[in-house]
Parts: C-alpha cells; structure tokens; sequence
C-alpha cells in the first residue's frame, strides 16, 4: 500500500489492483470523492463510469466511481451510511456523469444529492420504486400507470417538435430523439434511451465466471470481443491468472479485425447517408470479404464466443494466418482506391465537412472518449496509455484529427483502419507459440476487479465482484457510448434536420451497450 | 468521376445465386415466387425488440452486393405501413414490447413475421426476466424462426424465402 503521488495531498490508501489494466483502489467519504473528482477533472483526466453495489444485511450499499487518472485508472468506493443516504452529485465535474446517476436511482435506488433526478434507463413499464438490482427485490412487475417523461419544451416563435422512433426507418438499434426545430433547423435536440434495456446487470447475477462472458459477449453486438475481453480480463485480475502470450496476441488480433468489420461499414455507411451508394456497396464487399474469411479461420463470421476467462477458445492454424495475412494485402490495396475516390469526390465532402461539429474545447468540457473524442483533438487511446498486454509490445499512437466534423470522423476511421491492418500484420509475424488458454486461480472473497481496451468506438470497461464460490456477485459493463450520445445533442445544434442520419451514422454509438 | 467508373468495371458483379429455401423445399427463383404471391417487391421491415445489433450487422449484409437483397425483389421499407412481413430481432425487452405490438398491427394483412436469432426465438443468452420477455413469440404471432447468434446472410435468405413458401403452400 501506498500513497498515490498523482493525486497529491489527498490523504488516501491507496492498493494497486492486479491484473492487466493499471488501477489504483481506495475507499473515500463524500469529501474526498468530490476531491478526487475534482484533481483528475483539472488534469484532463476522465470519468471512465459509476454504479452501485448492495452487498447485503451487513456491508451494505456503496458507490463505486472509476476515473481515468492518464496512465492508471482509478477505482474510488464510497460506502453509503444507509440505503436512505445520497452520495455527491459529481454532474458539475463530469456531464457524463448525470445520466449514470440516474441510471444508478433506476436500477439500485442509490440517489445523487443533486443533478438531474429523471428516470433514465427505466420506462414506465415497472413502478420507481421498484429496483431490479436491490438483493431483495422481488420479481414481479407491474407497469407504472399513466407516467410521463418529461422532455425539456423549446418554446418561441415557429418552434416546433419532431419526434422520431423507437422505431426507426432503417435496420438501426431502437432510440427516441427528440427535436425541437426551427424550419428545418435545428435548435435542440433530446434524446431518450433505454428501449433495449435487458437487464444483463441482473442477468448476469450468480453466473459462475464462464457463463458470465457469453452474456458479456452479447452486451453490444459490434463490440463482441472488446467486451469479451475486458470481462476476461476482470476475472483473470481476480483470479490471479496469467494469460498465456499466444492468446493475447490472438485476441489482440480479433480486436484489430473488429474495428475494421466496423470502420469499413461505417465508412460505406457514410458514403450513403451522404448520397454515394457506390461507397455502400463498395465496403459492404470489402466487410463481407472479411467476414468470409473470419468464418474460414475461426469458422465463425462474428467471434462471439472466442474468447473464454484464462485465454481464447480456438488457435490460428498455419494456414488460417496465411489466410489473414493474404486477405489484409488485398483490403489494403482496395482501402487505399476507395480512400482516394472519397477525398476526391466534391459531392461527398461538401457534405462531410463541417456538419456536425465538435470542437476540441467542447469535446473536452462534455469528456467525450474514444475515436469520436479523437475527431474532435482528443489524443487518447487506451491501446496507447494504458498499454494493456499485448499492447505493450508495439507503438500505438491516436489518430487525432482536429476538426471535429463528419469529415474527420471518416478520416480517423480511415487512418484507424490502416493503422489496424499495420497492427496484424506485426501480430501475425511476432505471434508467440505456447498454450492458448490458462486454469483460473482461486477466486479471493470480497475484492473488486477491473478490465478494459479499447474498442472500435472507445474505452470498453467491466468492473466485476464474484463470490469465493466462482459466481458473479455483481457486473457492470461500460460502453462508451455513455460519453458521446450527450455530444451527439451538441453536435446537431444548428444543422439541419436532414443533416441528422449523416451525423448520428459518423458517431455510430451503440444502444445496446448503453441500455444494458 | 472516372475513377468511380474504374472502380465499377474493375470490381464487376460479385452477387452470387440465392440459397435454397431448406432442404425439404424445392429450390426455385425467390424472385418468381415473390411474384407470384405477392405480386411485386417483398417489403419487409425491421424492428429491433431489444437485440444486442449482431443480429442488424447481418441483416445489413443481406443488401451488400454478394447477397443483393433487392435484386432478388426483397425490400427493405421504411415504415410497417409498406411492409408485408416483419424481420424482429431481440428477446423483446419490456420497453420495445409496446412498440412491436404497434409496428404489427399498423402492418397490413396478409403479412408474415420471422424472429431471427436465438434471442428472437427463445431469448437467448439473456433469457426471460424483469426487462425481457422472452423472445418474439410472446408478444406477435411468428411465422419462421431463424436460430443463430447472430444468424448468417444465407441462413436468413433461407427463411425469408420458407416463409414466402409456407405462405404460397396455405
């Protein structure tokens, strides 16, 4: 134990978590909270994410809160008095947090002592005083009649309100937005999420660590391995695992292809919302060709359970890296055509360039992460900072992009994608040989762990507590998306309504992760 | 603008013969029965009923050039008002629940509904709880299953084209 000196003159205890990912633990009292959140705020650091915890009759309910202090992570615990008590408002030091907070009333009926007090993840299909993740709550629902959420009214003259789904008009993930607009400007926008809550906080309750990563898996589809991993790597800090170095070269190699699967989509997708179908079906053939070949080597198109606690389920044969390696020469040449057909085609980048926009100043007073953050001059990237293995064996720098539009989101997909294409390529000529997979130690009672990488969209985190027994007391996996979907209200304001599929598609921020 | 023609010429035409509807049916063109029973296009829309998008990221694909959805005559239309069949996906959460039931009913007779992936069938990994229901079943009618995690392009082509079948053989 000791005291961290990137927090100094703060009184705390400060233990080191094992595991993978950098991460400092202590237990704080409201006080020191707000002190900590306040002295990371100040040096640019980040709320990674926050839930609550009921632990029992005898240890309680407590507030866990996790920060990005640059090159550690660092994971505060508040135990809360009493159910009864609230614990800081911390929405004046991090705006993501507000949202977390209301998510943390909805499902554990912890309340911040200030802030935003809207439901948030629940609907009025069970009543709010009702919390799913209390130890005693019982199973039984009924809708909370004639609730009304309220949204925030624009008034003045001309306004007027457009209100759009769940449902939407494409094969896209259930939200609400709701704008309030001028002509076909767009004076605000307010969104309204949790349509896809499945309650996998709860799901995943008294799953015994190997059961727990195939609901992990499934948090958010696009990001499978990310998250997959950062689970894995939860239990493997708690167990006290070491990962054979063959298997985290294999992951790190499902990772990398996972952001390419996504940035080739999302790059035909773009090239479509903004008028150019060629781009669509260009990159569509490009994304298929790699999932063929995912479903040759790994005889799965989406590895959705290839990644177990301990290591990876399957290893690459011979001829399954010879078929990477040949099929990342031939994305890259057709990157490299459709790359310059983009920057010059006029049409298209008149669209790009300048919808949407994200300055770096606002990017960093909202706490945006990952490559949307890094479109708006955020240079942080958790495969650089954190340098979780194998990461550690390579240079990873961020794409960082200064404009902050449409524009730059397409260019650090770009530049992510090649850079991704760079990094299998080292992967496949350096892959150590050895076992894939590794037996899980003893699980010690009581004590928190943490995992995380970065995925295609950002920082992927997972804050895990289990039971002496092996079973999941309690997991909260994080998406990203909790930083950038309050960006994306921003990034509206004064565009056009029919600007809004463009710009929403270049954030492409996931519902599923978010809602839980 | 000649680099994109470039592009085309050199790239050509990569769609590639749909699947066979299953193996108990016999394999015909989907268009011509498209044709047949409904007369025009198949619409078809999407709702997500609380999926994890594996699922959508498959559904997409459908319309990439290998697989060419709707060269084969299928749709995908923007509202259940233009639709002839729903493809749902998710173990229907409790708060897409009432926006399924109203996607159904402002869907036009005769349609047909295919759940896809295991959560759309039976719930799947997360299964039945205080925020899911348990699959497609028991909110709307279903017509076809399509099993998976997430379900492939051609095992979705597959049940597009049975349930276009089952309805032609009632």
């Amino acid at each position: 134990m000791k005291t961290m000196t990137s927090l100094p003159g703060l009184p705390l205890t400060w233990t080191a978590l094992p595991g993978a990912l950098p991460a400092q633990h202590a237990v704080v009292d409201p006080v020191q909270l707000l002190e900590a959140c306040r002295r990371v705020r100040e040096r640019g650091g980040h709320l990674v994410t926050l839930w609550a915890e009921d632990r029992g009759e005898a240890l309680g309910h407590c507030l866990v809160v996790v920060l990005d202090g640059a090159d550690a992570l660092l994971v505060l615990e508040y135990v809360l008095p009493s159910v009864a008590s609230s614990y800081p408002d911390l929405s004046g030091i991090f705006p993501t947090a507000s949202r977390l907070q209301r998510a943390v009333h909805d499902l554990s009926g912890i309340r911040a002592n200030g802030g935003d007090h809207r439901p948030w993840l629940r609907h009025d299909r069970w009543p709010g005083d009702w919390y799913p993740l209390r130890r005693d709550s019982i199973p039984a629902v009924a809708p909370a009649e004639g609730e009304r959420y309220p949204f925030v009214q624009v008034e003045g003259d001309g306004v007027h309100e457009i209100a759009v789904g769940p449902v939407h008009a494409g094969t896209i993930e259930p939200g609400h937005f709701r704008f309030s607009v001028v002509g076909e400007k767009v004076l605000r926008l307010e969104e309204r999420l949790g349509y896809v809550h499945k309650g996998i906080e709860k799901r995943m309750e008294g799953m015994t660590l190997g059961e727990g990563i195939r609901v992990a898996s499934r948090v958010s589809g696009d990001s499978t391995v990310a998250f997959a991993w950062a689970y894995a790597m939860a239990v493997e800090s708690l167990t006290a695992t070491a990962v054979p170095p063959r298997a985290l070269a294999l992951r790190a190699l499902l990772l990398e292809r996972e952001r390419l699967a996504n940035h080739l989509g999302d790059l035909g997708a773009l090239g479509n919302d903004a008028g150019l179908a060629l781009g669509l079906s260009q990159f569509l053939r490009l994304k298929e060709d790699l999932l063929r070949v995912n479903a040759q080597v790994w005889s799965v198109r989406y590895p959705m359970d290839a990644l177990v606690p301990g290591g990876v389920r399957a290893d690459l044969t011979p001829i399954g890296a010879q078929q990477l390696w040949d099929s990342m020469g031939r994305i890259e040449s057709e990157l490299r055509v459709l790359r310059e057909l983009y920057d010059n085609h006029a049409g298209l980048q008149d669209r790009f360039m300048g919808a949407g926009t994200i300055t770096p100043d606002l990017a960093k007073r909202l706490g945006m992460v990952g490559m949307a953050a890094r479109a708006s001059g955020q240079a942080q990237d958790w495969r650089a900072s954190k340098r979780m293995p194998p990461y550690d064996e390579f240079e990873v720098s961020p794409v960082v992009r200064d404009q902050g539009d449409v524009a730059a989101r397409v260019a650090v997909r770009f530049d992510e994608a090649s850079d991704s294409l760079r990094i299998c390529r080292h992967l496949l000529t350096t892959i150590p040989a050895g076992p894939i997979a590794a037996p899980l130690g003893a699980v010690p009672s009581d004590r928190l762990a943490v995992g995380g990488v970065e995925g295609w969209r950002g920082p992927v985190f997972v804050g895990l507590r289990a039971s002496r027994e092996g079973t999941v007391l309690r997991c909260h996996p994080h998406d990203p998306s909790w930083h950038n979907w309050p960006a994306l209200e921003h990034a509206i304001i004064d565009n056009i309504v029919p600007d809004f599929p463009l710009i929403n598609k270049s954030f492409n921020l996931s519902y599923s992760g978010h809602d839980l | 603008m000649w680099q994109m023609f470039r592009q085309i010429l050199r790239v050509g035409l990569v769609t590639e013969a749909p699947p066979a509807p299953d193996d108990a049916l016999v394999q015909g063109t989907l268009h011509g029965d498209i044709r047949r029973i409904f007369g025009r296009a198949l619409c078809i829309r999407h709702v997500d009923a609380g999926s994890c998008n594996g699922c959508e990221l498959e559904i997409h694909a459908l319309n990439n050039p290998y697989y060419n959805l709707e060269g084969q005559g299928v749709r995908f239309v923007a509202s259940p008002r233009h639709a002839d069949a729903l493809l749902v996906t998710g173990p229907v959460s409790r708060h897409m629940a009432e926006a399924l039931e109203r996607t159904y009913a402002a869907t036009p007779d005769p349609k047909f509904v295919i759940a896809v992936g295991d959560c759309g069938a039976c719930g799947g990994v997360f299964g039945e709880g205080y925020a899911c229901l348990g699959g497609v079943a028991s909110v709307i009618p279903v017509d076809v299953t399509v099993p998976g995690c997430p379900p492939t392009p051609t095992a979705l082509l597959q049940a597009i084209l049975s349930a276009i079948r089952r309805r032609a053989m009632r």
